[in-house]
C-alpha cells in the first residue's frame, strides 16, 4: 500500500526529468494548484452537501470560507486567514 | 559523483537553510488540523484491530491520510487486501497530479532527493510548496523549503498517529481544527487567481469536484482537476483568438 502511494508520486518526478515539456502542457501543469485546491476547498465548504436549507447549520463552513476567502483577498495574509475564518466559524457554529 | 539529500558534507547554505525553515513555518498552520486527523486515524486503526506496530508503522510506511483511514475502515469490515490496494490507488491517483505539477522544479535534483521528496508529498505538502514555487524569484533552493514543510508534516503525522494509539479515548472531539487546512488552502489560493483563466479553473474545478461528489475514491476530485485544467486551457485559447482578430 505504501509503495503504490510513493510510486504514484513519484511519477512525474523522475519521468519528467529528461523530456522538455511544450509550452501547452507546462501551461497546463500551471492550472493544477488552483484546480486542485479549488476542488479540496470546495468539497470541504460543502460537505454538508447542497440540501435544501431546513437548517442554517449546515452552512457554517461555508460562510465561514466565503469570510475567510474576503480575508485572503483583501490582506494576502495566510495567518490572518486561518485566524478570522476559525473564529467565524465557531461562532457561527454557536450562533446557527 | 554521489550526494545524500543533504548536500557535500551535510553543510547548507544559508539560502538552503533559510528555505528550509520556511517551509517549516509555512506548514505549521495546516498541522493545527492533521492533528486531529491523525489521532482520529489511531483510534480508528486499533478499533478496526489492527496491532499498535502495524497502526503506527502505516503512518511512516504509506503516509496519506485519507488512503489510512479508509484503507483500516476496509479492514474492519474484512475487505480483501486486493480491494484495499485497488482502493488506495485510486484514493491517491490525485498524487500523480501533484507530481506531475512538481516534477519541472525538482528536474535538477539527484535521485535521492527526488525519491525522499515523493515519499513526503501530501495534499498540505504540495499546496503549500507549490505556493512556493510560484511566488518570488527563481530559486535553485527551493526544494530546501519543500523538504521543511514535508518533514514537519510527516513528523506531525507520526506523532499525533502514536497519541491517537494511545490516547485515543481521552480526546474531546468538538472542536473543527480540521478547517485550518481548508482555511490555509484558501489563503494560498487566493493569490493565485490573477487572471481570468485561473479564476475560470478555480470555479470549475469546484462546482465539477460537488457534482462528482457521488464518485468513490474521491475520483471527484481528479475529474474536477483535470476537467477545470482543460477549460482553462480553452479559456487562453479564446483570449488568444480574440487578440489575433483585433490585430487583424
Amino acid at each position: 500500500m505504501g509503495l503504490i502511494t510513493f510510486l504514484l508520486r513519484l511519477s512525474f518526478i523522475t519521468l519528467l526529468s529528461r523530456i522538455h515539456l511544450p509550452a501547452l502542457v507546462q501551461r497546463s501543469l500551471d492550472f493544477v494548484p488552483p484546480a486542485v485546491l479549488s476542488a479540496l476547498i470546495f468539497s470541504d465548504l460543502f460537505r454538508s452537501g447542497l440540501v435544501q436549507p431546513i437548517s442554517l447549520q449546515l452552512y457554517s463552513r461555508l460562510f465561514a470560507g466565503m469570510i475567510a476567502v474576503l480575508v485572503a483577498w483583501r490582506t494576502r495574509n495566510v495567518v490572518l486567514t486561518i485566524g478570522v475564518g476559525l473564529v467565524a466559524l465557531l461562532i457561527l457554529q454557536a450562533l446557527l | 559523483m554521489n550526494r545524500g539529500p543533504r548536500g557535500q558534507a551535510g553543510m547548507m547554505s544559508r539560502e538552503a537553510k533559510s528555505e528550509f525553515m520556511s517551509g517549516v513555518k509555512a506548514i505549521l498552520p495546516i498541522l493545527l488540523g492533521v492533528v486531529p486527523f491523525g489521532v482520529t486515524y489511531g483510534v480508528l486503526g486499533l478499533a478496526a484491530g489492527l496491532q499498535v506496530p502495524a497502526t503506527i508503522g502505516m503512518s511512516s510506511i504509506v503516509f496519506a491520510g485519507s488512503a489510512q483511514i479508509v484503507a483500516v475502515q476496509l479492514f474492519n469490515a474484512a475487505a480483501p487486501a486486493l480491494v484495499i490496494l485497488i482502493t488506495t490507488l485510486m484514493v491517491n491517483l490525485r498524487h500523480v497530479l501533484y507530481s506531475a505539477s512538481l516534477a519541472p522544479r525538482l528536474k535538477h535534483l539527484n535521485s535521492a532527493w527526488k525519491c525522499f521528496l515523493s515519499y513526503l508529498l501530501t495534499d498540505e505538502v504540495y499546496a503549500v510548496t507549490i505556493a512556493r514555487y510560484n511566488q518570488g524569484v527563481a530559486s535553485s533552493n527551493k526544494h530546501w523549503f519543500f523538504l521543511g514543510t514535508g518533514l514537519t508534516m510527516w513528523s506531525a503525522w507520526q506523532v499525533s498517529t502514536i497519541a491517537g494509539v494511545f490516547l485515543g479515548a481521552v480526546i474531546p472531539r468538538n472542536l473543527p481544527l480540521d478547517f485550518t487546512i481548508t482555511l490555509t488552502f484558501i489563503a494560498l489560493l487566493v493569490p493565485m487567481l490573477k487572471d481570468r483563466a485561473s479564476v475560470t479553473v478555480s470555479v470549475a474545478a469546484g462546482i465539477i469536484a460537488l457534482c462528482a461528489i457521488g464518485l468513490p475514491f474521491k475520483l471527484n476530485l481528479i475529474l474536477a482537476a483535470l476537467a477545470a485544467v482543460a477549460i482553462g486551457l480553452a479559456v487562453d485559447w479564446s483570449k488568444r483568438v480574440r487578440q489575433g482578430a483585433d490585430v487583424v
